[in-house]
């Protein structure tokens, strides 16, 4: 026998079981109806929990493209400072995160064709509920037990097949979801225990700490020359002159810590001095 | 007649398709007789698409049975035998 034959007659038979159960025909109607109603919470379950794992995959792929911006920042930081060795580790880094954001693109996009498809099959499976009820409310009113029978059996067997269908793609869809919530738990963890900080870059990655350094080492520099301009020694530089009340020094203390990464020809000079 | 894809819904199409869908039918019980996945794959798509172009959706509330209910879309081989089994993918 053909495949498709075989499908259809085992996925009937399955859906017609219910059909089987019930010594009054007409409990059928009760039977099956309350079925659909549990079927009906449990595609919108289904639909929910997709929903979920979409938006948190939508978080995470923000977060390491905000990763990837700051490491592109880092990059263009290190090569004004000279530094093409650390902007090279930090486009390096960039890249590497291309790899997990593009696979978090694809179930992203996976699990909104998830979403949208069980959306539609319980609006389908709706109108299918409602219609029943009004039959099932005709069929007990109108026709005797033997009659019913028949009607019973077309309208039991028709959303049966539907439920049996929706109950699948529920299945389905929970399933993916599970896999994909795993793999996001992983990385959320990964990112917790700083095991990623190396490719993503967190505040204190080694890029940052190097162009931290760089900036501190010109602000001891200059602290040093304000220092030794206010004790007469040596070379006081021009602008610091005259800066002996602790009011203006202060400010001097704080203009510096804003420069030092776009003042890199300072650090010759300070070190001539000292 | 009326045929059903697993997670799309049902589709009324003319009788006159079953000729060809036959011959595709035939086709996809070669590929699972042969395990032949990549043959398997776009005969599946195929029958798919030709349902899709030529049926007509049945409205929402019908309670109407299928005639034939064809795997969905994405179905590997493993899956359609998991539909053929007893205690397959088909809640029971």
């Amino acid at each position: 026998m053909s495949v498709v034959k075989r499908v259809s007659m085992i996925f009937k038979a399955k859906a017609n079981k219910a059909l089987d159960r019930m010594e009054d025909p007409r409990e059928t109607l009760d039977y099956s109806y309350q079925r659909q109603l549990e079927m009906l919470t449990q595609v919108r379950r289904g639909v929910a929990d997709v929903a979920t794992s979409r938006k948190r995959v939508e978080l995470q792929m923000n977060s390491l493209q905000q990763q990837q911006a700051k490491l592109d920042g880092q990059a263009r930081q290190a090569l004004g400072s000279g530094r093409e060795d650390l902007a090279r580790e930090a486009l390096t880094r960039k890249s590497a995160l291309q790899t997990q954001i593009s696979d978090l693109q694809t179930q992203y996009q996976s699990l909104q064709a998830d979403e949208e498809k069980l959306t539609a099959a319980s609006q389908r499976l709706q109108s299918k509920v409602e219609a029943f009820r009004t039959q099932k409310e005709t069929i007990k009113a109108t026709y005797t037990a033997a009659e019913a029978q028949t009607r019973i059996g077309e309208a039991v067997s028709g959303i049966s097949e539907e439920m049996g269908d929706v109950g699948m793609a529920v299945q389905r869809a929970q399933d993916k979801t599970a896999q994909m919530q795993a793999r996001a738990g992983a990385i959320d963890e990964l990112m917790a225990s700083g095991a990623l900080e190396d490719v993503t870059a967190q505040p204190n990655d080694d890029i940052q700490r190097e162009l931290d350094q760089m900036g501190s080492n010109h602000n001891v520099d200059r602290e040093l020359e304000r220092l030794k301009g206010e004790l007469g020694q040596g070379e006081a530089p021009r602008e610091i002159e005259g800066s002996a009340s602790g009011a203006a020094g202060n400010g001097q203390q704080a203009a510096p810590a804003e420069q030092p990464a776009e003042q890199p020809a300072e650090q010759p000079q300070a070190g001539d001095g000292s | 007649m009326i045929i059903r894809i697993l997670g799309e819904g049902q589709l009324a199409v003319d009788d006159s398709l079953a000729g060809e869908l036959n011959e595709l039918d035939a086709q996809l019980e070669a590929a699972v007789s042969s395990g032949d996945e990549s043959a398997f794959r776009p005969v599946l798509a195929e029958m798919l698409e030709r349902v899709r172009d030529a049926g007509t959706p049945v409205p929402a509330d019908s309670l109407e049975s299928s005639d034939v209910i064809l795997p969905y879309s994405d179905a590997s081989m493993d899956d359609v035998r998991g539909l053929l089994s007893e205690d397959g993918l088909i809640p029971g």
